[in-house]
């Protein structure tokens, strides 16, 4: 068999080991609610907070700031809902940008039919939030505005800190999801003046249903999950301690890898990127150059379509994604692409490689080889030819 | 994020299409898609008379899309080769997605696609070669053609863009 070479790390990161060995005594061990009064019970509350410490410490907030959830689109939802529903008194208006996860646009979506007025920010051709239109979008009714951190598609970074400022000098809360970047790039949740943040743990090599939500002490939030007293009464529902645990311990290895890794990846990433525009005409990359995540590559190839590309490049070992509309489930072009004013025919020619802790050098020199030929065989067999 | 479910039979005409290009002789061009919808298919003909019956000596395509799209092509282009005329326009999707084990639900529109392109072949070799065109083989084709209208009018806005350029 081939060699896999994994290139979607920004949809899902393998566990590091020395997380999954952290994580096992919580299985069938160390397995007490932690809610229960014995001493069972009492354990698995210590290593919540602890876990909790160690989260809120890596993004300068306070423990009691963070509450865990099952993953970043339940942090999401809350984050949107629960901000609009505790808050209708003042407003109804919500602000996001059109580049959202779709558990953000969908979530603003339902609120809309909610009776809520959602504005969605323009972006500008790398998907750019310009501050000075938050400024303008605002109004007195505006409640809450929600602008991703970095772009899971086309991994271009938000001005977040100055759309922050803008915020809190208009007294309106500020979301950012944080799913892409939490983990991956440095994050200080009081330079980047956020009321709320959301993290999630299967990016960064932690497990799978465990993310967190960043609420800043003051700000007024209604729980969707109603039930127990868990995580400060604002998320019901047994908490998932080995995965909380796991989580915790991915973000303390990241914090000591992240450094070196963003050096690493930067430096793969702008060698895939340099050589993909230099050795194959028609391409061309989408998201900003710089203002962009270490891990994210994203190419858009003229005259050809992405699901035949990916799954090529599948056949040759290579695992990567596309924003085109016949690989999606709906048949319609990522509405990231259509934002920053790709046309659709654009859109289908994408093609996203995300990096990650098990990319070496060689895996991209390998990709650099058999992506010219990949894409020069589906333009030969393409009616349009440049 | 992908389409998962393609058969090892579609995966195999899409790794190794059949007969695509562009034939040096061809009479007649059905060209069928929207590059804004994500499929576009040029299906060429070379029809022969042979002892009095047009038979398909030649047929080639030129596709931009998908998986399905490459695969389904490659497959109508199997079953047309050496059928007259006649039965090639009798070629149904059943037939086209056999020849491929099976497609998802969600791009069976390509093996109709595929379909139509061989009809808009055959529709203008015969117009071309100024022969008489069955009637419901002109009525497929005014409907192909409504509905490229209603395509193009539906993505103005993008196709506008393109001339612009």
């Amino acid at each position: 068999m081939r060699k896999k070479i994994y290139l979607d790390y920004a949809a899902a990161t393998p566990v590091d080991p020395r997380v999954m060995k952290v994580m096992k005594p919580y299985f069938s061990e160390k397995f007490g609610n932690t809610m229960s009064l014995h001493s069972f019970g009492q354990e698995g509350r210590e290593v919540l907070e602890k876990s909790r410490e160690a989260v809120a410490g890596s993004i300068k907030a306070r423990p009691k700031e963070i509450i865990f959830t099952s993953s970043a689109t339940e942090s999401n939802n809350l984050a949107l809902k629960g901000v609009a529903f505790a808050n209708q008194e003042k407003g109804r208006h919500i602000i996001i940008s059109p580049i959202e996860h779709p558990c953000v646009l969908e979530s603003a979506n339902w609120l809309a039919k909610q009776g809520f007025k959602i504005t969605q920010l323009p972006v500008d051709k790398f998907g750019l939030v310009n501050p000075a239109d938050v400024e303008k979008a605002v109004k007195k009714d505006t409640i809450l505005v929600s602008v991703i951190h970095a772009s899971n598609e086309i991994g271009t970074i938000e001005p977040i800190e100055e759309i922050g400022q803008i915020c809190r000098k208009n007294r309106v809360y500020f979301h950012t999801d944080a799913a892409q970047s939490f983990g991956k790039i440095p994050i200080d949740v009081n330079k980047m003046n956020v009321d709320l943040l959301t993290g999630s743990s299967h990016k960064i090599y932690g497990p799978k249903g465990a993310a967190l939500l960043f609420i800043k002490e003051g700000v007024k939030i209604e729980p969707i999950l109603h039930g127990g007293a868990h995580e400060f009464k604002l998320r019901g529902g047994t908490v998932n301690l080995p995965a909380v645990v796991g989580f915790s311990e991915a973000i303390k290895i990241r914090q000591k890898e992240m450094n070196g890794e963003i050096k690493r990846l930067t430096h793969l990433r702008d060698k895939l990127i340099e050589n993909i525009l230099k050795k194959i005409s028609g391409s061309h990359l989408n998201g900003h150059p710089k203002k962009r995540l270490p891990n994210n590559v994203n190419i858009r190839f003229d005259f050809i379509e992405g699901e035949s590309l990916v799954l090529q490049l599948d056949g040759y070992g290579f695992m990567t994604t596309t924003g085109s509309a016949c690989s999606s489930t709906d048949l319609k072009p990522s509405h990231i692409l259509l934002a920053i004013g790709l046309r659709p025919q654009e859109a289908h020619g994408s093609l996203r490689m995300t990096l990650g802790k098990w990319t070496k050098e060689k895996d991209i020199d390998e990709l650099l080889k058999v992506l010219p030929a990949a894409v020069e065989r589906l333009r030969k067999l393409s009616p349009f030819k440049s | 994020m992908n389409q998962t479910g393609y058969t090892k039979e579609v995966m195999k005409h899409f790794q190794k299409p059949h007969n695509y290009g562009r034939l040096k002789k061809y009479n007649g061009l059905g060209k069928v898609g929207n590059i804004v919808c994500g499929d576009v298919l040029w299906l060429y003909l070379n029809v022969e008379n042979k002892n009095g019956k047009e038979v398909i000596k030649d047929v080639s395509y030129e596709t931009y899309g998908c998986v399905a799209a490459i695969s389904t092509s490659s497959a109508i282009s199997d079953l047309a080769k050496g059928k007259t005329i006649e039965n090639a326009l009798k070629i149904n999707k059943e037939q086209v997605i056999k020849v491929l084990g099976d497609l998802p639900p969600i791009k069976i529109h390509c093996s109709l696609l595929a379909i139509d392109a061989l009809s808009e072949a055959i529709y203008d070799y015969l117009s071309m070669g100024k022969k008489p065109v069955p009637g419901d083989l002109r009525e497929k084709h005014q409907k192909i053609e409504r509905a490229k209208q209603v395509i193009e009018e539906r993505y103005k806005k993008w196709t506008e863009k393109e001339k612009q350029k």
